[in-house]
């Protein structure tokens, strides 16, 4: 039997219900007190995420945030929407629940580091490949940091923690690598402080239909203080940040010494852009899913090269709107359903 | 009457029983079945761990078990027979297929002569049929391979039995042309066979005698076959229909729960969503996200799912939200024995996640019974929003009765009265998410969509009435205890008790799947002249009110588990009253026979002073007795 069912591309909010009361960012602050570490990277997320939901146009009743447990996960207890605080890594289960039997709803996951790829890695990986309609964002820090500083996933080989006196010795994982392994149809990072490009990406993660994965690079100034320091720092940051946009040549660095990414073998090389031709210079395709695994391994996770941006953005049948099509093919197979024929089943006698 | 059918587990051992069942149902026999099967799906042919058979008894009265020993037994090969001679009783029939009786597969199973030859079998009413051999025979002008030909073998012997037993055919005939709709040819091998067979009986001169048993006399009313997995799929889908909720079954196959998962699959027009997840802990937790959302979110599973989804039952306990959590029970700890029943989850139903996280539990009694027990959970759930624990078995599961089709349009509909409008008592014009309900003590259920009510909710300790996080020593006390009376205040019905004569001395107190066995029990007492009290626990959390009344009224309280003694230690220590554990963990339902013996020395008052039994070993062996 096939499984194409000749859904429509449509957009994320599509069938989430529009207001045109004007909303701004006040409206989406509940009224707890945000409790976050003095310089926690999650106040810049917070403020960036409080300012982007009202230029949505959606319903603020009709906006969910699910949350799994670390200090990120407290997020949905700062915006006046619906929210779920769960349990540690399933934020994406229960998110999976409530997308596919709502679509009217925008659903929002906010995951850290260890909850999405430690303890919660095998939910993500399977909600990406399904392509359920709710937006991911993982902000990772590289560091647990609610238990007090122990090293996590994506912390670099060697790092001295309380867990590991001696250093780490296990190898991380590459987030974005994983997401485009897992099937993942949307897949972004932004960096913390970086407001435009976090709302940018945002925005597109919104629009998208289907699973949305986005990496927030983020600092915990407590437990990894500085980590992306490099990637801040004006002196730094330029020769390091490498930020990608569909349709246009891969070239960063200062307009003094302009860097450009080429193909070299199966890989990428990142080339002074001056000593090649512009024809030679790779331009970004969010639907290449071997130029945007490439990006992701541009350099090693030592922040050498740190591509920002969409990495991949292309369009498959949700499974949430699978399964609700599924339903309704069903029900309009058997027209009106009758519970006592159901009860009855085909072979029934009667004792008089 | 009951009748064995044993095989290979490749011999289609099971579809033969189902088949044999529906024919019986149709006659209007009552009956029960123990389908019993390995949990390798092919285990090598021939041998003893590959044996796979399928018990069904059926009679002119009311039948509670599937019966305690078989009066024909049907053997496949030579393990068949060796795995399941020792069940039947002296002068049983035993009908074997002497095609399998070869030297080889003899000696594979540790036969050293064959006992066809030999006058072990002398005992019992042998009736040699070279099966394989008729069957391929019959089919020979059909085209079909000798393989595929003999593997009809097994419509052979129902065909045999049909015509034993006076069974009905028409619906074997309609089963196998619509199970074979593909191939055609296959579908007409097989009727062939089965006519074969019913053939072979009416002209061979060693089935000189027919049996003939009576349609049961059972209640007036429209009846049909059911298992429990399917019962209660369908007390789902009704489910429902009577809170008017959308059905959300979020689940990860595993043994013997699957069953309901692939029902429900089937049923989508009725408004059920079914979603395979990655693992348990993704099926608990999409069906609570669903519940969030307003829907009717369960997850079914066995005893070692539930250890995975305790963390996410803990989380639905501390939110307060509907969800149903079905544990169809299997043999444990750890992996344990899949295909086999026990009843040894209550203590983990009850007790089994961190922190005071109580939850009421049902425990349906018989097959057709899963599905008013579905019914009430999902009402219990719905009223009071917490997750609610259905326990079923086993033996509930794959088992069958006829069932008195309930009538739809009678079924009481829940409310879930949603929360529209702000609540706060300050007149604040806010949505308190934990302001509870006066009577049931449950919180509102708002869902996402309604404007004015957002709110947040999660797994930290909540402020009782507002829900915003709290941490204050006072506050969680409260809010513990609050947790409890909920729970404790969920209103369920009466226990009652079947004491014929009002002035028994024993009162024998069940729960769950051995509901039928304890009946037969106590109706084997009661014939031989004596007194004995019975009264089967549905409600296990709350329990009924007049429970400690009722255990109060009568000198011993006797309690057969298929555990070590889970509901004996609660009641010990709730009720403080003596009750007396008899139990059996061997995989298989207690037998009639077996409780009459223990009945009777409590009846007695032999097991009261000095030893008694407590394992069904004790029993066997009369050690104690």
């Amino acid at each position: 039997m096939s499984t194409d069912l000749g859904l429509p591309v449509m957009g994320g909010l599509d069938l989430v219900p529009t207001t045109t009361d004007k909303q701004t960012a006040k409206d989406f602050t509940s009224d707890q007190e945000v409790r976050w570490c003095p310089g926690c990277g999650d106040y810049a997320v917070l403020a960036a995420v409080r300012q982007f939901l009202p230029t949505l146009g959606i319903k603020r009743e009709n906006t969910v945030f699910v949350s799994g447990i670390g200090c990120s996960s407290r997020f949905p207890y700062y915006l006046n929407t619906y929210g779920m605080h769960s349990i540690h890594g399933r934020a994406p289960t229960i998110a999976t629940g409530l997308a596919v039997s709502r679509p009217d709803l925008s659903v929002w996951v906010v995951t850290g580091d260890g909850d999405a790829l430690s303890i919660g890695g095998n939910h993500l990986i399977h909600t990406l490949r399904r392509n359920v309609n709710l937006k991911i964002l993982l902000f990772n820090n590289r560091i647990y940091g609610l238990t007090k500083g122990q090293y996590s996933p994506t912390s670099e080989v060697g790092k001295v923690t309380k867990s590991t006196p001696l250093g780490s010795i296990d190898h991380p994982f590459n987030p974005i690598s994983l997401a485009l392994g897992a099937e993942a149809t949307f897949v972004a990072r932004a960096l913390d402080s970086d407001r435009k490009g976090l709302t940018e990406v945002l925005g597109a993660a919104a629009a998208h239909r289907g699973s949305a994965f986005v990496e927030i690079f983020q600092d915990c100034p407590i437990f990894n203080d500085g980590s992306f320091d490099v990637l801040r720092k004006p002196e730094t940051k330029d020769q390091r940040l490498v930020p990608v946009r569909h349709g246009e040549p891969i070239v960063f660095g200062p307009q003094d010494n302009r860097q450009a990414v080429i193909q070299n073998g199966l890989g990428l090389t990142v080339v002074d852009a001056a000593t090649v031709p512009t024809e030679q210079i790779l331009v970004h395709d969010t639907s290449n899913l071997e130029l945007s695994f490439a990006l992701s391994r541009l350099s090693n996770q030592d922040l050498t090269h740190t591509v920002t941006g969409i990495f991949r953005n292309t369009d498959r049948t949700t499974y949430d709107d699978a399964v609700r099509t599924q339903n309704h093919q069903a029900k309009n197979a058997t027209g009106t359903p009758d519970l006592q024929a159901l009860l009855n089943g085909r072979d029934t006698w009667t004792v008089a | 009457m009951v009748i064995r059918f044993a095989g290979d587990s490749g011999d289609g051992m099971q579809l033969t029983g189902d088949r044999f069942t529906s024919e019986t149902a149709t006659f209007g026999n009552d009956l029960s079945t123990l389908p019993n099967f390995p949990a390798e799906i092919r285990a090598p042919a021939g041998t003893l761990p590959g044996v796979s058979s399928f018990q069904l008894h059926f009679a002119n009265y009311d039948i509670l078990t599937p019966g305690d020993r078989p009066d024909v037994l049907v053997a496949m090969n030579p393990a068949a027979l060796k795995a399941n001679i020792a069940d039947l009783p002296k002068g049983g029939v035993l009908i074997v297929n002497t095609d399998e009786f070869t030297k080889r597969n003899l000696t594979k199973v540790g036969y050293e002569a064959n006992p066809l030859e030999d006058d072990s079998l002398a005992d019992f009413a042998v009736h040699e049929v070279a099966m394989a051999t008729l069957t391929k025979g019959a089919l020979e002008s059909t085209g079909l391979s000798k393989k595929d030909a003999e593997r009809a073998k097994n419509m052979f012997a129902l065909g045999l039995l049909s015509w034993m037993y006076h069974r009905p055919h028409e619906g074997t005939e309609r089963f196998l042309r619509e199970k074979f709709a593909k191939r055609p040819d296959l579908a007409e091998a097989n009727i062939l066979a089965f006519k074969a067979g019913h053939a072979y009986g009416e002209t061979t001169e060693a089935f000189a005698v027919t049996y003939e048993v009576a349609p049961a006399k059972l209640q007036t009313g429209t009846y049909r076959q059911i298992t429990g997995n399917a019962a209660l799929s369908y007390g789902l889908v009704a489910a429902g229909r009577v809170t008017g909720l959308p059905v959300f079954l979020g689940a990860y196959p595993i043994t013997p729960a699957s069953d309901i998962l692939h029902e429900l699959s089937k049923h989508k027009a009725y408004g059920v969503t079914t979603f395979q997840a990655e693992d348990e802990i993704a099926g608990v937790g999409a069906a609570l996200g669903a519940s969030f959302g307003g829907a009717l979110g369960v997850t079914t599973t066995s005893g070692p799912g539930v250890s995975l989804k305790s963390e996410t039952i803990g989380l639905a306990v501390a939110l307060e939200l509907p969800l149903l959590v079905v544990d169809v029970q299997r043999g444990g700890p750890s992996t344990g024995l899949p295909t086999k029943t026990e009843q040894a989850d209550l203590l983990q139903a009850m007790y089994g996640r961190n922190g005071e996280a109580p939850l009421p539990i049902i425990a349906p009694q018989s097959p057709g019974d899963c599905f008013h027990a579905a019914i009430e959970a999902a009402a219990i759930a719905v009223r009071y929003r917490t997750p609610v624990m259905l326990l079923s078995d086993g033996s509930l599961a794959n088992g069958s009765e006829p069932w008195k089709v309930p009538d739809a349009s009678a079924l009481e509909p829940v409310d879930p009265g949603f929360a529209t409008e702000p609540n706060a008592p300050d007149g604040s014009g806010e949505f308190w998410p934990y302001l509870r309900d006066a009577d049931t003590l449950a919180r509102p259920w708002a869902v996402p969509g309604t404007p004015g009510l957002e709110h947040r909710i999660g797994g930290l300790e909540k402020a009782d009435g507002r829900g915003s996080i709290s941490y204050d020593p006072d506050n969680h006390d409260r809010m513990v205890r609050l947790r409890q009376a909920k729970i404790d205040g969920i209103e369920v019905p009466d226990l009652s008790v079947d004491d014929p004569t009002g002035d028994a001395e024993v009162l024998v107190i069940g729960w769950g799947s051995t509901y039928g066995p304890i009946g037969a029990g106590a109706r084997r007492v009661r014939a031989l002249g004596k007194k004995i009290a019975t009264a089967h626990l549905r409600n296990l959390n709350p329990m009924p009110a007049n429970l400690g009344d009722i255990l109060g009224r009568y000198r011993t309280v006797l309690v057969p588990e298929m555990n070590l003694g889970q509901l004996s230690v609660l009641l010990r220590a709730r009720y403080l009253v003596d009750a007396k554990s008899y139990t059996k963990v061997s995989g298989l339902p207690f037998k009639a026979e077996e409780l009459q013996n223990v009945f009777l020395g409590y009846i007695s008052g032999d097991y009261l002073t000095g030893s008694h039994p407590t394992t069904s070993t004790d029993v066997s062996s009369g050690a104690m007795a």
